[in-house]
């Protein structure tokens, strides 16, 4: 049952894709002044939105295994810190790609750009504690608390940058704050679609990779204690 | 004195006798942080007018890392005859355990903040007289933000292998908020403005520091027990 | 005084206690014996509220070890091979801090009054880490005491301890050892275990798999009945 659903998330959200690339590339209309390279910004931004959905999922799962103590949680919220790693690894090539022509400058010290960077060092140091604790209630207790602590530090992370760099450029206006003509908003909200639901086919697939190996684990402890 | 709080101070106390004999900590987090802002001086040229504006950059990267050598020694006293679980037997919250830690940390590195204040002022020849106190004040919340969250992860650390190498890759994302405000605090104190130009930091801090010693109070017992 | 019934305990994949049924009466002296991984300490800590059971239950003179913890750890005295004490810290520091972490009235007194009774008298103020493993054993029954606890749990007191060490904390559990107080004890060295207990459990794989009263054995019949538990091809 599980495995059809994740497979129909799937099989929608490639169909979405395949749209969402259409919209973006020829159903939304040219941008004036940064023209074509301004199309990576639907899929840029839909990262954006996506990863921290996965980080929220971590939280919330990291929450959820604290008072549970279930190892399906601990999964949850592993495999959902992959994806947002994976994510913001996206975002911060894809942003420099559009930076480059449009700014002069593959690093412009953007507020949101640098919070995406410091989630990835936060994230990543996520996966790096897990790789140091062998024991399985441990890693998932510690792993938990750093979920927990690591969202809560997003916002403020982002205020402070977001502040920080209006003392350094106060003039930085973004783009996408300005209105959007509508065919440009509806390819962002297919691409915002294609993108969650791709986050949900592979979180799905990751959980089961994860839960196969846990079996396999079992499985090999068993044997060893028959002989 | 035996109410929550008291126990708490007590084991802060514990703490600083144990540092009074030992001189393990402080000696340490005294000579790097001097250390590094000689090295800093190094990598730019002392005489020149930039000096001024990355000064307190080069202050808070020296006191951030001798705060992080501090913390990784933090619980390493309750490792060693297993202290720490004679502080779980005793009927007090695990938390009682978590504070008092940060009293004590807090402590030492206000202490190291302080002392290396003196030598800032003359490695970078600015006048920290008129400006003490609400440097002081800076330094003091920023401290406690970044001991709050930093204790916590030292008990995460000091229980997982290479955990010494961890803790500053854990900690160091995580205190951003507070770095950036502590310097552009900083920053904006030594060039003479007024509180009310630098007030938005020190509300950062401010909800820096009681978020995250809120959260930590909460999930120190679950990294604590077995 | 002490009842667990069917207590579990899992770390992820690994079952460390796997249905442990015990009962200590008030007064009794238990002494556990096991091989390592047996799951004794695992056993004592859950005992003394550190570790939480997966499932099971374990009440200590009434009380559910997991709801009251905190009550349930003014009742128990815990002496393990570390010793839970500060090397730079002084004996009569140390005590005074772990009474006041107790929230006893006269912290100071009650200190002095155990260094005496566990023969440290004249040493309160020397540091702890020049004391030998005898005195810093004797230290931490101290310790253990302070807080005049009627149940005790010993994890193996004798290791690292020599001759006259053991003597002496054999005499000191024989002191110890009064109808109000319930004590439990693990250990490796089946003479010193059969010396002072009541009763004799053998803990294998997480499971109580023999019980005894000590008066029914001799070192050497228990020797037997041990090796033939705990596998005779080692």
């Amino acid at each position: 049952m599980r495995k059809l659903i994740t497979n129909i998330i799937g099989a929608l959200s490639l169909i979405l894709f395949v749209i969402a690339i259409y919209m973006a590339f020829v159903y939304a209309p040219l941008e004036v002044t940064m023209g074509p390279v301004q199309k990576i910004f639907y899929f840029h931004v839909a990262f954006a939105w996506t990863s921290f959905i996965a980080f929220f999922v971590t939280f919330a799962a990291s929450c959820v295994y604290l008072v549970t103590r279930t190892r399906f949680w601990d999964t949850v919220a592993a495999s959902s810190v992959e994806l947002g790693v994976a994510f913001a690894c996206i975002i911060l090539t894809t942003g420099p790609i559009w930076a480059r022509p449009v700014w002069g400058a593959y690093w412009t010290w953007d507020p949101r750009l640098v919070t995406t960077l410091i989630l990835l060092f936060i994230y990543s140091a996520y996966l790096m504690l897990r790789g140091a604790i062998d024991e399985e209630t441990k890693r998932g207790r510690y792993s938990a608390v750093l979920g927990i602590i690591g969202f809560l530090d997003v916002p403020i992370v982002y205020f402070s940058v977001n502040w920080w760099s209006r003392t350094i450029h106060p003039d930085v206006i973004k783009p996408e704050g300005a209105a959007l003509h509508p065919h440009m908003l509806q390819s962002l909200y297919v691409a915002l679609f294609a993108v969650t639901l791709f986050y949900f086919f592979m979180l799905f697939r990751r959980i089961r990779l994860e839960e196969l190996r846990d079996e396999v684990r079992e499985l090999r402890k068993s044997i060893l204690k028959e002989s | 004195m035996t109410s929550y709080f008291g126990r708490v101070m007590h084991i802060g106390l514990k703490d600083l006798k144990v540092e009074i004999r030992s001189k393990e900590r402080l000696y340490s987090m005294m000579v790097f942080s001097i250390l590094v802002m000689v090295i800093f001086n190094f990598a730019f040229d002392p005489g020149a007018e930039y000096i001024r504006e990355v000064a307190p950059g080069i202050l808070w990267v020296a006191l951030v890392f001798s705060a992080t050598l501090g913390l990784n020694k933090t619980f390493a006293s309750e490792k060693e005859q297993d202290c720490l679980q004679g502080l779980m037997l005793s009927p007090l919250d695990r938390s009682g355990i978590y504070f008092g830690k940060v009293l004590s940390n807090t402590f030492f590195s206000l202490i190291v903040a302080m002392l290396t204040l003196p030598f800032f002022a003359v490695f970078f020849n600015i006048s920290l007289l008129q400006v003490f106190m609400p440097l002081t004040l800076v330094i003091v919340l920023a401290t406690i933000g970044f001991i709050a969250v930093g204790t916590l992860f030292a008990a995460i650390s000091v229980g997982v292998k290479r955990g010494e190498m961890i803790l500053p890759i854990l900690l160091f994302p995580i205190e951003v908020p507070v770095i950036i405000a502590a310097v552009k605090a900083t920053s904006m104190i030594l060039d003479g403005r007024m509180m009310v130009d630098y007030s938005m930091w020190l509300k950062i801090l401010i909800l820096f520091d009681i978020i995250f010693l809120m959260v930590s109070f909460v999930t120190f017992d679950y990294l604590v027990e077995e | 005084m002490i009842k667990v019934s069917a207590l579990r305990k899992t770390y992820g994949s690994v079952d460390a206690l796997r249905g442990v049924d015990l009962h200590v009466k008030e007064g009794e002296f238990l002494t556990l014996f096991g091989p390592n991984g047996a799951g004794k300490t695992t056993l004592l800590k859950t005992l003394s509220t550190i570790i939480k059971p997966t499932s099971g239950k374990v009440y200590i003179d009434g009380l559910d070890a997991i709801e009251a913890d905190h009550e349930v750890r003014r009742k128990i005295g815990v002496i393990s091979h570390k010793t839970f004490l500060y090397g730079d810290l002084s004996a009569l520091e140390n005590l005074v801090f772990y009474a006041r972490m107790y929230q006893l009235p006269n912290p100071e007194e009650r200190a002095r009054e155990l260094i005496e009774e566990v023969g440290l008298g004249g040493r309160e103020n020397h540091l702890v880490e020049t004391f030998s493993r005898g005195m810093e054993q004797r230290l931490s029954i101290a310790r253990a005491l302070i807080h005049n606890p009627h149940i005790i749990y010993l994890d193996e007191p004798y290791s690292g301890l020599d001759q006259h060490a053991s003597l002496m904390l054999g005499n000191l559990l024989k002191k110890l050892h009064t109808d109000t107080r319930t004590i439990i004890m693990t250990t490796h060295n089946i003479g010193h275990g059969l010396e002072i207990s009541d009763r004799i459990v053998i803990q294998l794989a997480g499971k109580v798999v023999y019980e005894d009263q000590t008066a029914n054995h001799t070192t050497k019949s228990f020797e037997k009945v041990y090796f033939e538990m705990v596998g005779g091809g080692k």
